[in-house]
């Protein structure tokens, strides 16, 4: 695989059964999606609703943070602070290392993907075994998710059947999903009674009453937060709500954006670990909010908008681009266009300055985001600042992809554009010698390697409309 | 690293104010068939609805779990539930790990509400109907005060003060455990229960 957006686009572009797994996926989702937001005034009023909340809280954000921890914090929970994703994995391992914890499980967290947090466990001599089974299977092929919601979603079950023959003792060969399932939950089953801790990611954070709220389907996140003695949950400092009321309208949103589900199987509602009497559940649980540039996209106003994410995959789902190539193209733990803001910002343009390209600005994704996030916006905006850095402090790596030729470029035609007597020349010019330059002149090449170059008219508009009698007003 | 936390709040004070929208008008949905509802939304993901007198449910149990050839059953004892090979959850969970994760057929529990909009049960395990009742036995069966159910998850919140009133874990069911993770195939039972079994009592 290529090192660049585009090469990796054209090898996955050429690869018939990934792009057959993605399509059908993406199909499927789309449709489901649909049927639940099938009236638009429900669907108008609730995400209006979300985006409201997700703004407000954003708009009191260190407040919520500081309610938050002290809600956490007198409820039992001990709360962490990271700045870096470098941080993050100290801090865990730290945890780790206090309770001499050797074996971790692991329920679905993006922001673990983010920190590469089981190579970091793994350095250190702790396994850490994913248990969501989208995870367990790419963990046993050795890759990293392609779709948020969804990790294994670009394989199909030949792939998946041969993967669990080859790393399950004993398994047989089958394509049946209920068998491969069964197996999977047998091996994830010893490791949650073996585990020394479980660590999970969080939907939302409530302020009001310092809770984690965690959903998912499986089960297999409220193993990890209920059987081992030990809880550690990692997120970023964006995922915070107001009220527990504000919960309600998220969840009617979430997961009916994600897969078309009208409530995930579980929501796990979490606020403290064990306490005296009780019997089960851990009996600490640490909660890290990870910070890895989010307060830098925060200082921006418009750029802002991009944390008021939850997560939900389906501006993916929707994406003519991401259906095409797949989650791994992407070349980064969040694909599709939220990837391309996120990743731009978190990491800076001048490592991800090509994602903001990766897009048609079709608005697909404008259209179905259920907190109204303008992706298209700020594409836009981060393909400027990769160009023409603003003053505004909030991007990474601004500037990066700035051009003196290609200044020097617009300048001049701005320059054109100002004098009638320049302009007029330039034209005339261009109807002379215009299609005498090649296609694969220096500053064309690039342009025209994928569109043909315009055949210019022998007269320019204006030439044309005088010898038609119209003089020059 | 408390530093990082001066750090990060006053990097997050310093940025520019943005106004504080009002939330616009939003209500869930409500049902003039309630149970109705709820019983079509559990059961289009696999769940099991039985309404029953509430004098009768412990004989209709005892049929249920017969028809599912379950062996030992783990009911909190105040259930007094009618089965020849009933256990308690009456240690903490190592001392009972083994049993918990491969011994038991079948748990009972009470749900505190339910919400019919999405087909969901409401529980708030305690000491007595511990977290890993409804999570660890390949089958569950929730017991459901008919009254206890809401059209939808603000209003339940709202009647039962949630928000005042959190434990330890508050647990939203809806269906049995599954997943799709594989070809977007639905399969039952991937890490919890294989089914979920609904008595509402009425
Ligand atoms: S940007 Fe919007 S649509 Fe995309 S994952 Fe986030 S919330 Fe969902």
């Amino acid at each position: 695989m290529g090192n660049d957006f585009s090469s990796r686009a054209h090898d996955a572009l050429n690869n018939p059964q990934l792009r057959r797994n993605f399509r059908r996926a993406m199909d499927g989702l789309m449709s489901k999606r649909a049927v639940q937001f099938a009236d638009r005034d429900d669907w108008a009023a609730l995400r209006a609703r979300g985006a409201a909340i997700k703004a407000r809280a954003l708009a009191r954000l260190p407040d919520l943070l500081e309610e938050f921890e002290q809600k956490a914090r007198a409820n039992g929970i001990i709360v962490h602070w990271a700045e870096t994703t470098a941080d993050a994995n100290s801090i865990v391992l730290g945890i780790l290392t206090d309770h001499g914890a050797k074996r971790v499980i692991k329920g679905k967290s993006m922001v673990s993907e983010e920190m590469h947090l089981n190579a970091h466990l793994e350095a250190h001599g702790i396994t850490a075994v994913e248990s969501d089974l989208g995870e367990y299977i790419i963990q046993l092929a050795g890759e990293a998710p392609s779709h948020i919601v969804m990790p294994c979603i670009h394989k199909n079950k030949g792939e998946i059947a041969r993967l669990f023959t080859d790393n399950i003792a004993g398994q047989p060969y089958t394509e049946d999903v209920d068998a491969l399932t069964a197996a999977a939950r047998k091996v994830l089953r010893r490791e949650f009674a073996q585990a020394d801790a479980g660590l999970s990611g969080v939907n939302f954070l409530v302020a009001e009453t310092g809770s984690l709220v965690l959903i998912e389907n499986e089960g297999n996140g409220r193993l990890s937060t209920t059987l081992p003695p030990l809880h550690i949950a990692v997120t970023g400092i964006e995922k915070l709500v107001e009220k527990l009321d504000d919960v309600a309208p998220l969840l009617a949103l979430l997961p009916r954006s994600a897969t078309g589900q009208p409530i995930t199987t579980y929501v796990n509602m979490i606020t403290s670990p064990r306490k005296a009497g009780e019997k089960d559940g851990p009996r600490q649980v640490h909660l890290v909010l990870l910070d890895n540039g989010r307060s830098r996209v925060y200082a921006d106003l418009q750029l802002r908008d991009t944390l008021r994410c939850i997560r939900c995959g389906a501006c993916m789902n929707h994406c003519p681009v991401y259906a095409r190539v797949g989650g791994h193209t992407y070349g980064s733990v969040y694909p599709g266009p939220i990837g391309k803001i996120l990743t731009p910002q978190l990491a800076g343009l001048d490592c991800a300055g090509d994602l903001p390209h990766a897009s048609t600005l079709c608005n697909a994704c404008v259209e179905v985001c259920p907190v109204q996030i303008p992706i298209a916006d700020i594409l836009v905006r981060l393909r400027t600042e990769a160009a023409q850095p603003s003053q505004a402090p909030g991007v990474k790596g601004a500037g990066s992809n700035a051009s003196m030729v290609e200044n020097a470029v617009w300048k001049g035609w701005q320059a054109m554009n100002a004098s009638p007597a320049v302009y007029a020349a330039a034209t005339r010019s261009l109807a002379v010698i215009g299609n005498l330059i090649p296609a694969a002149a220096p500053l064309l090449r690039q342009w025209t390697s994928v569109r043909s170059k315009p055949k210019f008219a022998g007269k320019t508009l204006h030439q044309l409309a005088r010898d038609k009698g119209y003089d020059n007003e | 690293m408390s530093d990082a936390r001066t750090a990060i709040l006053a990097r997050l004070r310093a940025a520019p104010k943005a106004t504080v929208p009002d939330l616009p008008e939003w209500t869930g949905p409500v049902f003039a068939d309630r149970l109705e509802r709820f019983r079509i939304m559990l059961e289009a993901v696999h769940g099991e609805v039985h309404v029953i007198a509430a004098d009768q449910w412990r004989p209709h149990l005892r049929l249920i779990l017969s028809s599912k050839d379950v062996g030992r059953v783990m009911a909190p004892p105040e259930l007094a539930v009618d089965w020849p090979d009933v256990v308690a959850y009456d240690r903490p969970a190592e001392a009972l790990k083994d049993q918990l994760v491969d011994g038991i057929d079948a748990a009972i529990t009470t749900a505190c509400g339910a919400i019919a909009e999405t087909g969901t049960v409401v529980l708030r395990p305690d000491a007595d109907q511990p977290r890993l009742m409804s999570l660890l036995p390949p089958i569950h069966v929730v017991l459901l005060k008919l009254s206890d159910m809401a059209d939808n998850m603000a209003g339940l919140m709202a009647a039962q003060d949630w928000a005042g009133t959190m434990p330890t874990n508050l647990l939203l069911i809806s269906g049995p455990s599954k997943t799709a993770d594989i070809e977007q195939t639905l399969a039952y039972g991937v890490h919890g229960p294989k089914e979920l079994i609904v008595l509402v009592l009425s």
